[in-house]
């Protein structure tokens, strides 16, 4: 193995960054953008089942054949998003009713079934942790900036947590574009330009 | 009848389960590079999620309600949805060849596509009930199809248009779908 521990993590954070570098996983990362809180939120959730389910994958890994390993992968990602489901259901219920079905929709996130099969499946467990932690933090950070730019703009505040921070003065004139559907595709169809950009010099 | 044509119509135009919902966006901007795989993907989606629509409904009424397991339902729903695509896939290459010649690859990809399982947990949470729930996966269906064929339209004149390079393919793809995405946001006033 070349890469070191650290080096399989840090690679989630800028080489691999979802959703900019491997384009997967976008669904979540349009539509509960609205916010920072949110791609915060979600951010977390998936980091914590993406963690879980390659830990758990990787231990497995050579119990679990090889012909049905998509269906264990899919039934131990389920396991955690429900585990996700009701923790958040307990603790933070206006944000669970905020992200509403994206939660359950993690499952079929391409992302953590992705790294379960790329990586988990064929790597120890620690590694796979670094992996995950690794991706998962790329991802809420992806979700954060994402969230952060649209929120600006098209409400001049920023929520951290609950409660929204004005950043622009009263006289603003929100620019609703963004918070609204199409704002989301432009956006990160942007965000990605400006990757491109900065990642080809 | 009138609700379920309005039902119909705004599932497929006004909350459009791809642009105005941001479900199933991975095969959205995947298979859209030719035509003929964008149709063959909205065929197959149309075909599972009728199937898959119906099929969960029925599971979550009289199974999961019943027994008041209802916190079972992701894992359920998956289930039921990778075991149906797989089901699909075995009784179409046996019994109808030319049908699965042209779904082919398309079908096994329709188990990580969240506009299935999006539309299932919508049904659900609406408290649809059965008809409301077929006719709505049907337009939710019928709407991915619409808004991936005509954006792989797009996307094929895209390709013989010289864009600048940091913009190049993901990136100036989802931009048109914004643009798109802004089309369908026009309907918004309409029911």
């Amino acid at each position: 193995m070349a890469k070191s521990i650290a080096q399989e993590f840090t690679k989630g954070l800028w080489e691999e960054i979802p959703p900019f570098r491997l384009v997967l996983g976008l669904c979540p990362v349009l539509a509960v953008t609205k916010t920072v809180e949110n791609g915060i939120g979600m951010g977390l959730a998936t980091t914590f089942v993406l963690v879980c389910s390659n830990i758990l994958v990787s231990s497995l890994r050579k119990i679990i054949p090889g012909k049905v390993r998509i269906a264990c992968f899919i039934i131990i990602i389920a396991t955690f998003v429900t585990v996700v489901e009701l923790v958040m259901q307990a603790f933070t219920y206006p944000l669970f009713l905020k992200l509403g079905i994206f939660i359950p929709l993690i499952v079929v996130n391409c992302i953590v079934l992705g790294r379960s099969e790329a990586f988990a499946f064929k790597n120890g467990i620690v590694r796979s942790l670094a992996d995950g932690l690794g991706i998962g933090i790329g991802f809420t950070l992806a979700l954060a900036s994402l969230g952060a730019v649209r929120e600006l703009f098209g409400n001049g505040t920023l929520t951290i947590w609950e409660t929204p921070i004005q950043i622009f003065g009263p006289s603003f004139q929100p620019f609703t574009f963004m918070v609204e559907a199409p704002g989301a595709f432009v956006c990160l169809g942007l965000m990605l330009c400006l990757m491109n950009l900065v990642g080809s010099k | 009848m009138g609700d379920y044509v309005l039902l119909a119509i705004s599932c497929i135009l006004i909350n459009n389960i791809l642009l105005a919902q941001f479900l199933g966006n991975c095969p959205f901007l995947g298979t859209s590079k030719k035509m003929e795989t964008a149709v063959g993907m909205a065929m197959a989606v149309v075909f599972v999620l009728v199937m898959a629509g119906v099929i969960t409904w029925i599971l979550n009424t009289f199974v999961l309600v019943t027994l008041g397991l209802e916190y079972l339902r992701t894992i359920v729903f998956i289930l039921v949805i990778a075991s149906l695509v797989q089901f699909v896939e075995m009784f179409l290459k046996k019994s109808i060849p030319a049908l699965y010649a042209g779904l082919g690859i398309f079908l096994p990809l329709i188990t990580t596509n969240c506009a299935v399982m999006g539309a299932c947990l919508i049904n659900v949470n609406e408290e649809y009930n059965f008809m409301q729930a077929l006719v709505a996966s049907f337009s939710y269906a019928v709407g991915f199809g619409l808004a991936l064929i005509l954006f792989a339209g797009v996307r094929e004149k895209i390709l013989l248009a010289r864009v600048p390079k940091p913009l190049q393919d993901t990136s100036i793809a989802l931009v048109t779908a914004g643009i798109l995405s802004l089309t369908f946001f026009a309907f918004k006033g309409m029911v």
